[in-house]
């Protein structure tokens, strides 16, 4: 079987022919790097995205702080973790980089604050 | 009464490329800089570009907009460096007098040297002349993130994007995960205006058509958006008559060009570039007028935060040379010639290696970018594909340039 791809790891979006039997790749051309072959492995077999979101806060100067997975996650999970995202509500303050809610669905990844939200004046 | 005070150099701008060009400016040895934000908070546009792939040039990791702009942010706060927030820059003339309306009032900043880093600003529905009514859903695609990112509004359920730029498709996405239905994207050239990896993962990765050499050509419904028209155009852009569809949808977003922001660059009398509707700057990031210099998307639109972040850092060293006596003269005026959009510099000294930055006019496979001098080649570039939607940079040697004779630039197809 043969797939070209665009990859998504960095924004030079090489355009990579693969060629690959079930999930086992045979050949990979057109990456520029290391990481476009192991972006075109993980095509064939579990494709992976980031997800990007954001979760509501009480008592901020802000409604929202934005999150994202600390690595990226299965593309077939991304709208279940996406529902955990929105059913979550965090309490100001809240810390650039702090763990909002521990390996996601056992996905094996975190979602964390990409953005510090002191908490109001009151 | 107008509170008056100066500083040696002011940054107008304090968004991603204001607050890599003070620091920059301030690790001279400039510690008299200061920077001038009209928002509440520093980081500019990056506050509301919550997605990630920031950062992988600059810091080897996929950040988020807020997170790139956070390391900049601590860096401002470590090295004490003033800045001030709610503070709308009103007034800039060319002997370098700023006027800012602030919540204490009006401010006047006389300035030795002033850096522009406004950033830019999104072609509205006005500028596009889309025939049809006024209905409420129509947005550009920066204004729906802020209300979706930022504010926490919903902007509608069912939508249709028009342009391919970058933003337009990550709000396919961001529109989807939130639990809208994207519809399509059209957009009128031939090929997309937006990143490779965005088509990939913003829209192919979630089963959202794109349309090429397609438009909006009717804006239909009276208070809530109901629809819009779509034809398909011919190769002179132009809608072809019995090509029109009706897409149902409540939100039409407009992803259709970025302009940059250049009223105060205006006002100082700062020549500017038709093209990329950024002040004309030299090798040094100096517009015509002497002392004030510019970078970042107002300069020139970028695809990439990284090389914001490195073009508004290259000034620093000229602004502390000027500000310390004065920078060489810049004779060698550079020229975009077929193939190429435009080049940022405009003018270069020839006294220093400089790095050329432009656009393809299209997509071309096995290009060979060249630069000539007096019939010479200076420069040569060879890349396997280059599109519009990325940002070309090529490095030229002072020691390849003889004379005042200017550098042209163009693109060749290698057979």
């Amino acid at each position: 079987m043969k797939s070209e791809y665009i990859c998504t790891v960095c924004p030079n979006g090489c355009e990579l022919s693969v060629e690959y039997e079930g999930e086992t790749m045979i050949s990979c051309t057109g990456n520029l790097c290391r990481r476009g072959f192991e972006y075109a492995k993980s095509m064939i077999t579990d494709p992976m995205r980031s997800v990007t979101s954001s979760v509501l806060v009480e008592g901020g100067v802000m409604p929202l702080v934005s999150v994202r997975t600390s690595a990226p996650v299965s593309k077939k999970r991304m709208f279940d973790v996406v529902d955990v995202v929105k059913s979550m509500k965090v309490k100001a303050p809240v810390v650039m980089g702090q763990v909002l809610c521990e390996n996601v669905l056992g996905l094996g990844a975190d979602i964390i604050a990409t953005r510090t939200v002191e908490a109001a004046e009151k | 009464m107008i509170k008056k005070i100066h500083r040696r150099a002011v940054v107008i701008g304090g968004g991603p490329a204001g607050l890599a060009a003070a620091i920059a400016i301030h690790d001279k040895g400039v510690e008299d800089v200061m920077i001038l934000e009209r928002e509440p908070r520093l980081g500019g546009i990056l506050n509301q570009c919550i997605h990630d792939g920031f950062g992988l040039t600059r810091f080897g990791e996929a950040l988020s907009g807020p997170e790139y702009a956070g390391r900049f942010i601590d860096l401002v706060n470590e090295k004490h460096i003033e800045y001030l927030t709610d503070c709308m820059v009103i007034g800039l003339t060319p002997e370098k007098v700023i006027t800012a309306a602030t919540r204490e009032g009006l401010l006047e900043i006389s300035a030795d040297a002033v850096i522009l880093s406004m950033g830019c600003r999104e072609r509205p529905r006005g500028a596009m002349s889309i025939p049809g009514d006024r209905p409420s859903g129509v947005f550009t695609a920066g204004v729906a993130q802020a209300y979706i990112n930022k504010q926490d509004l919903m902007i509608g359920k069912r939508a249709v994007i028009l342009g391919s730029g970058d933003i337009g498709m990550i709000m396919a996405r961001r529109l989807t995960l939130e639990g809208a239905r994207v519809e399509a994207v059209f957009e009128i050239l031939p090929y997309p205006s937006g990143l490779p990896r965005n088509i990939e993962q913003c829209l192919n990765d979630f089963g959202i058509p794109l349309y090429l050499s397609h438009t909006v050509t009717r804006i239909n419904g009276r208070k809530r958006l109901e629809s819009v028209t779509v034809s398909e155009v011919g190769p002179d852009m132009k809608p072809i008559p019995g090509t029109e569809k009706i897409w149902p949808c409540d939100t039409l977003i407009l992803s259709v060009g970025l302009i940059p922001e250049n009223e105060l660059s205006l006002q100082a009398g700062v020549e500017l570039d038709p093209v990329t509707r950024g002040p004309v700057t030299d090798e040094n990031c100096q517009t015509s007028v002497p002392g004030i210099f510019a970078c970042g998307n107002v300069l020139q639109v970028h695809d990439l935060v990284d090389f914001v972040s490195l073009e508004a850092e290259s000034l620093a060293g000229p602004v502390k040379e000027y500000l310390d006596g004065g920078l060489p003269d810049c004779r060698i005026p550079v020229e975009a010639g077929n193939g190429v959009r435009y080049t940022v510099p405009r003018r270069i000294s020839g006294g220093k290696d400089v790095t050329l930055s432009f656009r393809p006019s299209s997509p071309m496979r096995e290009v060979c970018y060249e630069a000539f001098q007096d019939g010479r080649v200076v420069s040569r570039l060879r890349l396997k594909k280059a599109v519009p939607a990325v940002m070309v940079h090529m490095d030229i040697k002072a020691s390849e340039l003889r004379g005042e004779g200017p550098v042209k630039v163009v693109a060749r197809i290698e057979e």
